[in-house]
């Protein structure tokens, strides 16, 4: 056992890919041997050369097409966004060319997109979004986004070695922030499409991702000790395609749910994940639905305004102590 | 860095390196995609062909010519058409009945319904359709050329842009990616002096569509894009050259669009005068064919029977595919992802 990082656990599982398997190749910006702009890809160029760890120029639509037709071809690219908050460049390429794909034209595209998400690191407006819900509602598309050490290298394996696209969407306040001791010489896989309980709970149930998982953790002990209310914790893993059995399986069993995300409220996965129970689970509901998730401004700079307008710990439990009581 | 020299087109005899038989084959692509074409304008008044219906007239030559170039056969060259390429797409080995097929949403055609007109592909074959975001084949087509760098193998894409796909994001983008990993990309540029209805004056500021890929550090040469020497010669060149490893290259086609955007266009917009005039002094296959007939480098009784050859097999696809059914309903499901199998079939459907 070795305690690594989040970043490490995801480099490792690049690492891995390419030693097992010489069609995989990465492609972004300053990716090669400046090692990418969070050194996600450190030391991958000297062991693999410059041939198949390749620096681009700054642009994210001809990154995400080459990709595309690179994996036509049997290859697996992992494509680099420096920031997510860039990958809106290459939206047209992913929604319209890669997502469609196999659908439109039989077309094998089996590539990844990966690349920093999130806030809480005082990024402002374009190095902290969340764009999941940008490509939730494009058919043809994986997203996934870890919010463990263990599922960092797990998804980015199983996202490598998918034969339909995937977006690996790596939130960078958990990079550094959080370890665990992986076992080494065991290969580990994080299965796309399946939830994980991360808290056992019997009076609620949270379901999220990312780094508001730890949050939400948190708050879950916060409520067994103060309130002796206790907190299901539904890990996502995966948004596309939802575990909706697992989400419907927290709701029988603690009937109250709220949905935590970082990504602004309107138009976000919570309201998507609502409907679901709506249509899946009414009956068994004991209370409204509610979603703690960001303010709907873009993100401010300042930690003053950041920290009110992102879902904070004390709101998850402000609000869940709100639900428990209803 | 000076750039590499371009051909001279000039210097070349016409159709030097190409012998009879391949010239017939030339003339034999040119006919059928007419001739194509003018079965698929019956079938569109028919209401047969479901969507719109878009025309090359005018542009067979450089589509054909430029083709006809590459290496092809299972796993040679791949190229990526646009929707005035159908020249392009029969000559990498794409059947008539699948045109006609698609066109008409048939069960059967090669995307099963999902997809229109020459959105189709087959890898193997060496082509891979276009999606109607022009522009955004330049990367894709980078990337297969990509694949064939990192493998080592001796293959060229090649990709077609028209002169107002150049405006696009993506084809600069893709260019000049292709440029800095010098890849074997071949770009045909066609300069048809029509986007839908905007003119080059307000599409761009250069001259020559060439200049803009001179930008990018890419040779670039302009060609007369309908005189099929002149087109296949400065594409075999540009070929060969990427096949060396020396890089992208781009081949501006001047020619011109003498359809609307597609039937339904009235094409009010262009001036009668040169519709008329390049109809009756620069048609593509006339000057082929008066090419070949007046240096007696094959004989018109040749292509008499190509022509009735090209019209029996239009009609024999027609027949062959005209009454087969649409697909069924639910086939709209599956293959979105290998896993899962198929999209959800929503609760309303079987109440």
């Amino acid at each position: 056992m070795a305690e690594v990082t989040f970043l490490e656990a995801l480099r490792q599982g690049l690492w891995e890919e390419m030693e097992r398997d010489e069609r995989v190749f990465i492609l972004g910006e300053d990716v090669g041997l400046y090692g990418g702009a969070f050194k996600v890809t450190e030391g991958l160029a000297k062991r693999f050369g410059e041939s198949r760890v390749i620096d681009t120029p700054i642009s994210e639509a001809a990154i995400v097409g080459a990709a595309a037709g690179a994996a036509h071809m049997g290859l697996r690219p992992v494509a680099e966004m420096q920031f997510i908050d860039f990958i809106s460049c290459a939206y047209d390429m992913l929604t319209n060319y890669v997502a469609t794909a196999r659908y439109r034209a039989g077309l094998s595209t089996p590539m990844v997109v990966r690349g920093p998400c999130g806030g809480y690191v005082r990024g402002g407006p374009f190095h902290s979004q969340n764009p999941e819900a940008a490509f939730l509602h494009t058919p043809g598309l994986k997203i996934v986004y870890p919010a463990t050490v263990r599922d960092a290298k797990g998804l980015i394996k199983a996202a490598i070695r998918d034969e339909d696209p995937v977006l690996y969407l790596e939130h960078k306040w958990l990079y550094r922030r959080i370890k665990e001791q992986l076992p080494e010489g065991e290969e580990i896989l994080t299965p796309i499409g399946k939830a994980r309980t991360a808290r056992e709970g019997k009076h609620l149930s949270i379901i999220t991702y990312g780094a508001t998982l730890w949050k939400s953790l948190e708050a879950a002990e916060q409520l067994e000790k103060a309130d002796g209310v206790s907190v299901e914790v539904l890990d996502l893993r995966t948004l596309l395609p939802m575990d909706d059995a697992a989400i419907v399986a927290t709701v029988k069993k603690t009937n109250k749910v709220l949905i935590v995300h970082e990504d602004t409220r309107t138009g976000g996965i919570a309201g998507e994940i609502a409907a679901r129970i709506n249509e899946q689970a009414f009956e068994w509901l004991d209370g409204p639905i509610m979603r703690v998730t960001a303010h709907d401004v873009p993100l401010p700079y300042a930690p003053t305004l950041e920290d009110f307008v992102l879902p904070q710990t004390e709101d998850i439990v402000k609000a869940a102590r709100w639900l428990a009581a209803y | 860095m000076a750039l590499p020299a371009t051909r001279p087109t000039a210097a070349v005899p016409p159709g030097a390196a190409l012998s009879p038989d391949q010239l017939l084959e030339i003339y034999y692509y040119l006919r059928l995609t007419r001739t194509l074409e003018e079965r698929l304008v019956a079938l569109y008044r028919q209401t047969k062909v479901i969507g719109g219906l878009f025309r090359s007239l005018g542009q067979e030559g450089e589509s054909v010519a430029s083709a006809y170039a590459l290496e092809r056969g299972r796993h040679k060259d791949v190229l990526s058409p646009l929707i005035r390429n159908l020249g392009s797409l029969l000559v990498m080995g794409a059947r008539p009945v699948e045109i006609l097929r698609q066109y008409m949403a048939k069960a059967e055609s090669p995307t099963h319904g999902r997809e229109l007109n020459v959105h189709f592909n087959d890898l193997e074959k060496g082509y891979l359709g276009q999606i109607s975001h022009l522009g955004d084949m330049i990367p894709v087509m980078a990337g297969i050329a990509l694949s064939f760098k990192l493998r080592r193998e001796p293959r060229v894409g090649l990709v077609y842009i028209g002169d107002g796909g150049t405006s696009t994001g993506t084809f600069h983008e893709g260019l000049n990616l292709a440029a800095v990993q010098r890849l074997p990309l071949v770009v045909i540029g066609e300069y048809n002096h029509w986007a839908y209805s905007t003119p080059p004056e307000k599409q761009f500021a250069v001259k020559d569509l060439a200049e803009k890929a001179k930008g990018y550090g890419v040779p670039a040469v302009t060609v007369d894009g309908n005189d099929v020497f002149a087109v296949y010669e400065a594409t075999r060149f540009a070929v060969e050259r990427a096949r060396r490893g020396k890089g992208a290259h781009f081949i501006e086609v001047k020619t011109y669009r003498r359809k609307g955007h597609a039937e339904h266009d009235d094409q009010h917009y262009q001036p009668k005068a040169d519709l008329e005039r390049w109809a009756k002094e620069n048609d593509p296959i006339d000057r082929y064919t008066q090419r070949l007939l007046s240096a007696d480098m094959v004989a018109e009784g040749d292509l008499k029977e190509i022509d009735d050859r090209v019209r029996i097999e239009v009609d024999q696809a027609t027949d062959a595919c005209v009454d087969e059914p649409l697909p069924p309903a639910e086939s709209a499901l599956p293959g979105v992802y290998v896993d899962p199998p198929a999209a959800d079939k929503l609760w309303f459907k079987v109440l």
